[in-house]
């Protein structure tokens, strides 16, 4: 598998702020690649960057093997971006602005394809609608739309899901995935973790503009194996120090960290010893929410 | 090559076509009422250059609607794509920067000349009107069209707020069309006013676009053409390396 997307070094300042501090990743032809990080850490910066709306101030990136400022047409024609604000042009209906922004890519007679999309976007019914007319969760779908007229290589969808609802996120989703399946490299920023935890492949996290893990989901998951106890109690304040400190505090549970089942023992008699009643008690899976806190935490220091 | 400046004019026409109630109907309106109301009070007493006074305001009236509506065609364009956010449509396909100008400036052309040529529709039935070189009159048109679509591109990137686009229309636009001789002869002048109006360069487009019509002018339509052509060069080329820049557009 060749390489469809190469971010090599690239620093970006805004005046002081430093929003992309030396990135460097690579991702392979036909791989589903999430890029997480909380507000502000570089994610839309990244893809602009790579899309050619953000002109980094040193570094190079590249879209299957083209340079996207030396070589910027090629680029661009293997890059689908589906970009994070709800943007559209009120003086066209659905159909147009696609056929508009197919025109943009030198595409003249793509109605076969564009039909296509509308009907795997659940938009045909739409389509001679003008933009303005549309709901929210449409013209999101539109956005994917015409990310896609040109038949991108290498879609990026930041943010697709925000505020939309459950049943356009299960199509879109299923929609983007057979794009992956047919060989196209996707990559996906979000904040819902549980999305990227079941799309993605390989994940990389970015917090103020570095890249602070990269690994495939699995082995990030894996990395922070094991369970977590999830106590909540009612005489909480006997909680002895040793215990305290070995907890995280989330929304009234005290959340422990497990490497193995045996652990849950000796932990429940400690607390048991201190007098503490047990309310709640719950042992859940370590899923990418922990892994992305741990990440994050770690990272401050 | 090209396909991406076919597309992004074809969007322009059909833009500005789609609200062609408010883009090209409402300034011609605008334009007749100048007409009616000056024409009203001033036609039997005035004499310009040997033509009556209506007929002399005609061509004014026909090169200003020309010069403010391919402004406003490129710089509201612009300026409305950039605070929805749609611009991001245009900057992420491969288009040049000078595909990118193009098709915005010869959109603007397009639109003053449709606006134009409906001011001259409505307005030629109330003064008889000849047209000496048509040559003239369309070479004044363009060009004139072709620099203020230009203009309106730099106002279009430059703005990052409608009023601030309002200003650059209200504080440099109106008053160098609204003194560059579309209701009056400079020669009415005093010879101070006379001296500054050459510094205009509306001034140029207005005579020379006028000598099309009539044979006469202040100036000879050469010069005018020259000046005219220079400054939308000089515009042009300005336009150009601010787009090559990004400033405002890509970061």
């Amino acid at each position: 598998m060749g390489v469809a997307v190469s971010i090599q070094n690239v620093v970006k300042s805004f005046g002081s702020v430093r929003a992309l501090d030396g990135v460097s990743l690579e991702i392979a032809e036909g791989e589903f690649f999430g890029l997480l990080g909380p507000n502000g850490a570089g994610k839309t910066t990244l893809i602009s960057a790579l899309a050619g709306l953000v002109r980094p101030d040193s570094g190079r990136l590249s879209v299957m093997g083209r340079d996207v400022i030396g070589d910027y047409r090629e680029a661009r024609r293997r890059l689908g971006v589906v970009p994070q604000e709800l943007v559209f042009d009120p003086f066209f209906s659905v159909r147009e602005t696609l056929r508009i922004q197919s025109g943009y890519f030198g595409l003249r007679k793509n109605d076969d394809w564009i039909d296509e999309i509308l009907k795997n976007l659940d938009l045909t019914a739409k389509a001679d609608t003008n933009m303005r007319r549309l709901s929210g969760g449409m013209k999101r779908r539109v956005l994917v739309a015409q990310a896609l007229v040109h038949k991108p290589p290498v879609i990026v969808l930041d943010e697709p899901t925000a505020g939309v609802d459950v049943e356009l996120r299960q199509g879109l989703w299923q929609f983007v995935q057979r794009l992956n399946r047919e060989g196209h490299t996707v990559i996906l920023t979000t904040h819902y973790l549980e999305e990227a935890e079941t799309l993605c492949g390989r994940i990389a996290m970015l917090k103020q503009g570095r890249v602070v893990a990269l690994d495939t989901t699995s082995n990030l998951l894996a990395r922070f194996s094991g369970h977590t106890l999830n106590l909540r109690l009612s005489d909480e304040g006997k909680l002895p120090e040793a215990i305290r400190t070995r907890a995280t505090k989330n929304d009234g549970n005290w959340v422990f960290r497990l490497a193995g089942f045996d652990e849950i023992e000796p932990l429940l008699a400690e607390v048991r010893l201190a007098g503490c009643v047990i309310d709640d008690l719950r042992l859940t899976q370590t899923d990418l929410e922990d892994v992305f806190v741990g990440v994050m935490q770690g990272a401050k220091s | 090559m090209m396909s991406g400046f076919r597309t992004l004019l074809y969007k322009e026409v059909l833009r500005f076509w789609k609200v062609s109630f408010q883009t090209v109907a409402a300034p011609v309106l605008t334009a007749l009422l100048y007409l009616l109301i000056f024409s009203h009070v001033l036609d039997e007493h005035v004499l310009v250059n040997g033509v009556a006074y209506a007929a002399f305001l005609i061509p004014g009236l026909v090169m200003m609607s020309v010069l403010q509506n391919a402004f406003a065609n490129s710089s509201s364009s612009l300026i409305q794509a950039k605070v929805t956010g749609s611009v991001v449509f245009v900057l992420l396909p491969p288009i040049s920067y000078v595909e990118f100008y193009l098709a915005y400036m010869v959109g603007a052309v397009l639109r003053g000349l449709m606006v134009g040529f409906g001011v001259l529709v409505v307005t030629a039935w109330f003064a008889p009107l000849t047209f000496v070189s048509p040559g003239w009159i369309l070479a004044f048109a363009v060009l004139g069209g072709g620099l203020m679509g230009s203009l309106g591109v730099v106002a279009g990137i430059w703005a990052d707020k409608f009023d601030q686009l309002a200003g650059f229309q209200n504080f440099l636009i109106m008053p160098l069309t609204m003194l560059s001789g579309v209701f009056y002869s400079i020669h009415s002048l005093p010879l101070f006013w006379q001296r500054m109006s050459h510094f205009n360069p509306f001034f140029y487009m207005i005579d020379g676009f006028r000598y099309g019509f009539f044979g006469v002018s202040d100036v000879a339509p050469g010069i005018s053409l020259m000046v005219v052509a220079v400054s939308f060069i000089a515009v042009a080329l300005a336009t150009l390396s601010m787009l090559r820049s990004g400033y405002k557009l890509r970061y």
